[in-house]
């Protein structure tokens, strides 16, 4: 157990390595001089000077990275020349907003996933899970941008619901009520998409685990159906389960982006491509870098927490 | 598939069709309807369609009508004639990419599951890292920086990030089939690595690699969609879906129609990619399991 884990630490020190590397390479990708496009209007001699001392733009490559990996581990990811705001901290502001999503998010896909695939796999094959089966397969095919989009025609335009419509968004410390109903929409359309893999993924687990030899020795015992459910069959199938939401972070926060951008929520995604529109660079340089190391790290502790569950694994 | 060596070649002559599941109506709907859309979308110019750039002022936001049977969008063109345009970048973007995924991972998929050793853990130390990296947060940053942004550094860019991830289906899919027997059989006899990989592996590792191809196209259109949601992929005017909806989201109150028909479009792209893909892999999956 501790050589795999020190294994994976090396690994993820490795990754993370590389993704600071890519991430510090992205302002080269930029057509003609870097200088002259990070600072667009904010062109003057002045900023000039300083985003050179800054960036280290007129050494070598490798010098370059190493003073901007000095600078990132010092938690400074440079100031905009666009907002003239400082980058970590505009990041502080918009990252707890992703983080309620998120967790919003996952609590309403498993408390719909879990009930629903121990139903489905009560009986496989019965109507009801047809049904789930059918539904889910066509829940895959409908991407979260085309689901906020019509969640937004429907519920808000259409219905009238209040606070849920475009540029609603309340922050959790002005009135939390308000806050929950401008997240709803954006929670319901990133719920969904998970739920259809926690749905599937958790559906034919239970069905391999129900086959087993200690749940007939339980029925046997006489232990009621919900109990076998809850408390000898999900255990196992949790570690699927697990590994299903680890591998879904990534497509998580892209369904974010897309939702922020809709809604005008101002979490990282909308920031994000608010960036990308008005050209500052080192602003999405550096939420690229947040969240690729977020998403690693998060990937990294639903490994461990499967380890923890099924120490196996790590025996392999 | 530790059993592999104790059973018999029967996987080289093709097994009774009934051993198969079967692929029901369901799935030629779906297979002519993924036709159509490529029909569509190839020979979008010849058809009798209204221009798609063509602004019509006096006939803005108009519902569904005999002449323009989408209706038309904010600015009066007609929206059947973008939905059947706006397939092509979908389609261009989706086959493209995934062109270039299967090029380069499949067969360095196929090499180091064949030969193991040290090429297959080079490989797949590096793929391993590539698939930590978060793919789409790769694409959209790249995409952000490289301007301007065109179908070809699109397709470059999203077929390369799905590189590591067809690496290892390919890999795996032929580690289950490289230890088999008939491979056995074939090296005794003298064949060359080339002839094994060509002749006796490939045959073996299409279906799987089918069904992920098809499941790989219909996940990056749904990625270049909200790509285009966000204002990163080609620019309009050209119609893409993603950039129709995107368009449509300012005027969704006077105009739903202008959001529902690219929308079911891409669903309906999805669902056909994603069911024929699905049916294909069980309908394989049942015959290797019946043996």
């Amino acid at each position: 157990m501790l050589r795999y884990v020190v294994r994976r630490l090396l690994t993820l020190v490795g990754i993370v390595i590389v993704i600071s590397v890519g991430s510090f390479y992205l302002i080269h990708l930029l057509p003609g001089n870097p200088a002259t496009v990070i600072l667009g209007t904010g062109d003057s001699p002045a900023n000039r000077a300083l985003l050179y001392q800054q960036l280290g733009l007129n050494r070598p490559l490798v010098a370059q990275y190493f003073i901007w990996m000095g600078n990132v581990l010092h938690g400074n990811l440079g100031v905009s020349f666009i907002s003239q705001t400082s980058v970590a901290a505009t990041i502080r502001a918009a990252l707890p907003i992703d983080i309620e999503l998120i967790v919003l998010s996952q609590i309403l896909a498993f408390a719909l996933a879990i009930p629903l695939a121990m139903r489905s796999a009560r009986h496989p094959d019965g109507w009801v899970d047809r049904l789930l089966s059918a539904g889910s397969f066509t829940l895959l095919s409908i991407p979260p941008f085309i689901l906020i989009v019509l969640l937004v025609l429907v519920v808000s335009i259409k219905l009238g619901v209040a606070n849920t419509g475009p540029s609603a968004y309340v922050a959790l410390g002005t009135d939390w009520v308000a806050n929950l109903e401008s997240l709803s929409l954006p929670a319901v359309t990133l719920a969904l998409g998970s739920f259809v893999v926690y749905f599937r993924v958790l559906r034919s687990d239970l069905i391999a685990t129900l086959q087993e030899e200690f749940i007939a020795m339980a029925r046997s015992k006489g232990i009621s159906h919900r109990r076998i459910m809850w408390r000898h069959a999900l255990r196992p199938s949790s570690v699927a389960l697990l590994g299903a939401a680890g591998v879904n972070i990534g497509g998580l926060l892209a369904g974010g982006f897309v939702v922020e951008y809709l809604l005008a929520i101002p979490g990282l995604g909308y920031t994000l491509i608010s960036g990308i529109a008005s050209s500052d660079y080192l602003l999405v340089q550096g939420i690229v870098l947040v969240v690729s190391v977020g998403v690693v790290l998060v990937n990294f502790l639903f490994d461990f927490a499967i380890n923890l569950i099924d120490p196996r694994i790590s025996r392999e | 598939m530790s059993s592999a060596v104790t059973r018999t070649h029967e996987l080289d002559e093709s097994p009774p069709d009934d051993a198969r599941a079967p692929l029901g109506p369901l799935f030629w709907v779906c297979v002519a309807w993924l036709a159509l859309n490529v029909v569509g979308a190839v020979f979008a110019n010849v058809l009798p369609l209204d221009n798609p750039l063509y602004q019509n002022y006096s006939l803005v936001n108009a519902g569904p009508s005999l002449h323009h049977w989408f209706g038309t969008d904010d600015l009066g063109r007609d929206i059947f004639s973008r939905v059947v345009f706006g397939s092509r970048v979908s389609l261009a973007v989706g086959a493209g990419s995934m062109l270039i995924g299967f090029g380069i991972g499949a067969p360095l998929g196929m090499l180091a599951a064949y030969r193991r050793g040290r090429l297959d853990a080079l490989l797949s130390a590096v793929m391993y890292v590539a698939l930590a990296f978060p793919a789409i947060v790769a694409v959209i940053a790249v995409l952000s920086f490289w301007t301007p942004r065109t179908l070809v550094k699109i397709i470059l860019v999203i077929g390369l990030a799905s590189t590591p991830l067809v690496y290892r289906v390919i890999r795996a899919a032929t580690m289950s089939v490289a230890t088999r027997d008939f491979v056995i059989a074939a090296k005794v006899q003298g064949a060359t690595d080339r002839r094994i990989l060509l002749r006796e592996l490939t045959p073996n590792v299409a279906p799987i690699g089918i069904s992920f191809l098809l499941i790989g196209v219909a996940t990056v259109v749904a990625l270049e969609g909200a790509l285009a949601f966000l204002g990163l992929s080609v620019n309009p005017p050209t119609p893409s879906w993603g950039n129709m909806i995107n368009e449509a989201r300012t005027v969704m109150s006077q105009n739903p129609w202008l959001v529902l028909f690219p929308s079911a479009a891409m669903c309906l792209l999805l669902l056909a990619l994603n069911f024929v893909g699905d049916r294909l892999r069980h309908h394989f999956e049942v015959a290797e399991v019946k043996l």
